[in-house]
């Protein structure tokens, strides 16, 4: 890894960190402030859920929750913190070379006396660190906000971290399908349109994998393979689909790779 | 000793051609001149010899070493000045210029303040407020900083002032006596003339012609277009003269021999206007095409 490179690309995405970190946070706290009024009335919640179809609850993944209980709660309002953190590593994953190609700044990056393999991995492990900055932060501030509004309910520690470090690899897919994707396409504009589309796309497929029952769309959407409600349900990760999870990942970081190793950085025209 | 040996290099993007079979050395110390019109292929050689693109086939070798086996150990000892320069927008021309000094070994301080002053480059503003020219000042500081043993040099004078443009020349003719090879990419001949001791000529993807500057410059013709009352066609019927052409009044042709010869000829007429000039790049073409 070069230093310099690492530091650079860091420092350029320092803002980006902080907006993220800081939607991130809120959203942990706007949501748990409302942690009162719902274990308060999770009866009446209950009866009010009741009279949805039930496809539309397996959609929103509110069938089998328990709103009354601090993991209960966490994992109802969990999705959307994923949501935030599946955009942003899209975002970087998209971004990682395909920015220096559209801004032109390849060029000068690739004239230095570094090997590819090396520039990618630099670039790889500060997007990784500005991920895990937003991830700590995001640790951090959710157990205050439980501290803060749990009225003093026990829940287990445990299934809670395991909810919480499952970001880390679910932020990796995102990221390294984003950039195996971008070296596939022959130019890539603008990131947020193609990170917005993995994050919701990857989102609806999780969605409808739960009505039609049968369609095996889990297999390839992170939404299910650490789904909140799983999770807290069975105190541990649904291991064969995190293991699919993980060879694709693997697979777009390898592909990923490749693909830049052997890219062409075409002149400006 | 080579410095740069091309041999049969040939890419293609797809199925459009960049270059063909082309093949050359660039010997050390000196400034070679790669001179072709836009699309000609000048950028694409110089971008397989920094392996930013890969070859289709052939292979290219600096420093004796392959250019896609071992990129990053030649790069170390390459300054590259692109024709059009992009740098990171939101960064001061200072941080830029010590971000690329931090990949090279050595401290260019001292480097640094002698080759920004001499362009006059302003080290404190920021990449996204400078001018065109005002970046490939940035370029050319960048590019000289770490004291390269081989220059790339694509169109470098476009964007410059002519004075400059001079001092850009300057700066690369005590590179070169400094023992520097330059491999000095342009389309415009009279700029190649000024600085290179020997001159390689592209179009359409291939090698044309590489000769020394001198036997160029004797195979060369002026273009001349003479404005007088009366005057008709016949009057430039001598030696020497081709293409004549009358078009709006005034007489344009060709001239290759004794310029002295040609002056008197014109200064016996009671002019209008009188121009000489170069003839274009693709008017030398045609004389290698005759």
């Amino acid at each position: 890894m070069n230093k310099m490179i690492f530091k650079h690309e860091f420092l350029i995405r320092i803002n980006s960190i902080i907006t993220w970190t800081i939607s991130v946070v809120a959203m942990v706290f706007v949501f748990f402030s409302f942690f009162s009024v719902f274990a308060g009335q999770a009866e009446m919640m209950q009866q009010v859920l009741e009279k949805f179809p039930e496809e539309l609850l397996i959609a929103f993944g509110m069938n089998e929750m328990n709103y009354d209980t601090v993991l209960g709660y966490i994992s109802f309002y969990f999705l959307f913190i994923q949501l935030l953190l599946a955009i942003q590593a899209g975002n970087y994953g998209f971004g990682l070379v395909s920015i220096e190609e559209t801004e032109m700044t390849a060029d000068f990056l690739l004239t230095r006396p570094v090997s590819r393999a090396k520039i990618l991995t630099s670039k790889f492990m500060a997007a990784l660190a500005s991920m895990l900055l937003t991830d700590v932060v995001m640790w951090i501030s959710m157990f205050t906000a439980i501290s803060i509004f749990s009225e003093g309910k026990d829940y287990d520690m445990a299934t809670l971290l395991l909810l919480l470090f499952s970001v880390i690899l679910f932020q990796l897919f995102f990221f390294s399908l984003g950039l195996m994707i971008s070296l596939m396409v022959k130019r890539v504009r603008s990131v947020t349109p193609y990170s917005l589309g993995l994050a919701f796309g990857s989102y609806v497929l999780s969605a409808f994998s739960g009505v039609f029952g049968d369609v095996k769309l889990e297999y390839i959407t992170p939404f299910k393979h650490f789904e909140p409600a799983y999770i807290v349900n069975n105190g541990a990760l649904n291991a064969p689909l995190v293991l699919i999870n993980v060879v694709i990942t693997v697979i777009a970081l390898v592909a990923g790779y490749w693909l830049y190793l052997h890219r062409d950085i075409h002149a400006v025209s | 000793m080579s410095i740069i040996e091309v041999s049969h290099l040939t890419k293609f993007y797809g199925k459009s051609r960049g270059i063909v079979d082309v093949s050359f050395n660039v010997e050390e110390g000196e400034i070679f001149g790669f001179i072709g019109p836009n699309g000609a292929g000048k950028s694409t050689t110089i971008r397989l010899l920094l392996s930013l693109i890969h070859p289709t086939e052939g292979e290219g070798k600096v420093f004796g070493l392959d250019v896609t086996k071992h990129g990053p150990e030649i790069r170390r000892s390459i300054g590259y000045l692109p024709s059009e320069v992009f740098y990171y927008e939101g960064m001061k021309v200072i941080d830029l210029l010590k971000y690329s000094a931090s990949f090279y070994e050595g401290n260019f301080t001292e480097r640094m303040k002698y080759l920004s002053e001499l362009m006059e480059l302003e080290m404190n503003r920021r990449i996204s407020d400078l001018s065109f020219g005002n970046k490939k000042k940035v370029g050319i500081v960048q590019g000289l900083l770490h004291s390269p043993k081989l220059l790339f040099l694509d169109e470098p004078t476009s964007g410059l002032d002519p004075l400059m443009q001079r001092k850009f020349f300057d700066l690369i003719k005590e590179e070169n006596k400094r023992g520097v090879t330059v491999f000095f990419s342009s389309h415009i001949l009279g700029e190649v003339q000024r600085l290179c001791n020997r001159v390689g000529i592209i179009r359409e993807g291939s090698m044309v012609e590489i000769s020394e500057i001198h036997s160029l410059q004797q195979n060369n013709y002026k273009k001349i277009s003479v404005t007088a009352n009366g005057l008709t066609p016949e009057f430039f019927d001598t030696p020497g003269v081709t293409n004549v052409q009358t078009e709006n009044g005034s007489v344009n042709f060709f001239f290759k021999g004794d310029i002295n010869a040609m002056v008197q000829k014109v200064s016996s007429l009671k002019l209008d206007d009188v121009t000489i000039e170069e003839p274009t790049l693709e008017e030398i073409f045609m004389h290698y095409y005759e």
